[in-house]
């Protein structure tokens, strides 16, 4: 238990190990606790973010779908407007157009009608020119004549 | 070593196991290592205690490249095992040191550090059974070897005089040559009582790093010293008293280990703080 060159040998190297923690070994520990602390601290701070962001959002959503349903709602509601028109307008062109088939169709049948009659009276006409004829040249009598004159009008 | 009772042999023993393994010059005028405590005594101030300089250098560096391979590769992602139990120990030193020294200085960190670290593994040497590193190096031709660093006075003092070297070198750093000795001379009677403030001031500043050195010094000397009693029993009972001393000095090897770092930052913390006169 004597003093001697040990404890100047032991502050020597302290010393040179004090000096090599400073350098090589505090610095480096520290810095990358302090990162990690930083990185922690910003990763909760981004995870409230987060949770605010996805509130914002969903509050968004859900007006977004409330204003589609409205929306949708009244494009159905107008289409139901317009179909109900269309109909409308359809029913009423068709009611048109089977009055105004139904005027063509009654003339058509007017003009067949006079058509026919004035064959009809051209061939009475001839009928009669050809009767006329026939009596003239066979000249028969009374009943004979009436019964040509009956089958002329048969003929009618 | 249990070996036959007898006062001679246990003395011997005992003295065996408390001599350093001194080299130095002998009276004769040759160099050679001391083969009892007499003759290292005899060689004065101008002889190495080998064994305990170099298991203390040693585990200064185990400290050193332990430290430095975290440190080297050290992330501020998920750290590995190396790298959490060397930030658990800087964390630890770390906040004491905040919590007792609020002044500017990028010494104060690395400086507690390496003295609780290393000042821990230097005690922690006490764990090893005491017959068992000097065996071996009996075996080897080697007969004195003390394994515990801090039970020897040149390496507790060693390190309270680096510290107190600090403490003066701050004080006129950060007080001025003037500064410093005004606070040694006018507390605490005022500039009447200044012979007697002196002498008071002179006291209690050399009492720091005596009781700093002397105080790891001793209560490693202690434990080691009942070890070695232990060691005395016959084999099959030592563990009775071996293992509770051992657990309980477990306390002791990290509580002495904090106390230096604590005292050596109060003491730097004192050296800073400029006082209002």
């Amino acid at each position: 238990m004597n003093i001697n060159l040990t404890m100047i040998g032991q502050v020597i190297s302290f010393a040179i190990f004090v000096w090599f923690c400073a350098k090589y070994i505090w610095p480096p520990i520290i810095n990358a606790m302090a990162t990690r602390e930083t990185k922690i601290a910003d990763g909760l701070a981004a995870a409230d973010r987060a949770v605010r962001d996805l509130e914002l959002a969903q509050d968004k959503a859900t007006d977004q779908l409330r204003q589609a349903k409205q929306e949708a709602a009244g494009i159905i509601e107008q289409a139901r407007k317009q179909a109900g028109v269309v109909i409308e307008e359809a029913k009423q062109k068709a009611r048109e157009e089977g009055e105004r088939l139904l005027v063509a169709a009654e003339a058509e049948i007017e003009r067949e009608f006079n058509r026919a009659r004035e064959e009809l009276r051209s061939k009475v006409a001839q009928l009669a020119i050809a009767g006329a004829e026939q009596i003239l040249q066979r000249s028969v009598g009374e009943a004979a004549n009436s019964e040509l004159v009956d089958s002329l009008a048969a003929q009618l | 070593m249990a070996t036959e009772s007898g006062a001679d042999s246990s003395g011997e023993y005992i003295a065996h196991h408390l001599t350093n393994l001194t080299f130095g010059k002998l009276p004769d005028g040759t160099y050679a290592l001391a083969h009892s405590s007499a003759e290292a005594a005899q060689m004065g101030f101008w002889a190495v205690n080998l064994d305990t300089l170099g298991f203390s250098v040693v585990l200064g560096a185990v400290f050193s490249v332990l430290f430095w391979l975290a440190a080297r590769s050290a992330t501020s992602g998920v750290p590995g095992r190396l790298q959490n139990l060397v930030e658990t120990a800087v964390e630890f030193v770390d906040g004491n040191v905040k919590s007792m020294f609020t002044h500017q200085n990028r010494m104060i960190g690395p400086l507690a550090l390496t003295i609780f670290v290393w000042v821990l593994l230097m005690n922690v040497m006490d764990l090893v059974p005491v017959d068992f590193l000097p065996a071996l190096a009996d075996m080897a031709g080697v007969h004195h070897l003390k394994v515990v660093p801090s039970t020897d006075v040149n390496i507790t003092m060693g390190l309270a005089l680096s510290v107190f070297a600090l403490v003066l070198f701050y004080s006129v750093k950060q007080k001025g040559l003037g500064g410093f000795a005004a606070e040694l001379s006018l507390h605490p009677f005022g500039k009447y009582g200044l012979p007697i403030n002196l002498v008071l001031e002179l006291v209690t500043l050399i009492a720091k790093p005596i009781s700093l050195g002397l105080r790891l010094f001793g209560n490693l000397y202690a434990g080691e010293m009942i070890f070695i009693l232990i060691a005395l029993l016959p084999w099959w009972a030592q563990w009775v008293l071996s293992v509770p001393w051992a657990i309980f000095h477990i306390l002791i090897i990290f509580l002495q280990a904090f106390i230096f770092m604590v005292l050596t930052v109060v003491y730097m913390s004192a050296a800073h703080a400029v006082e209002e006169h």
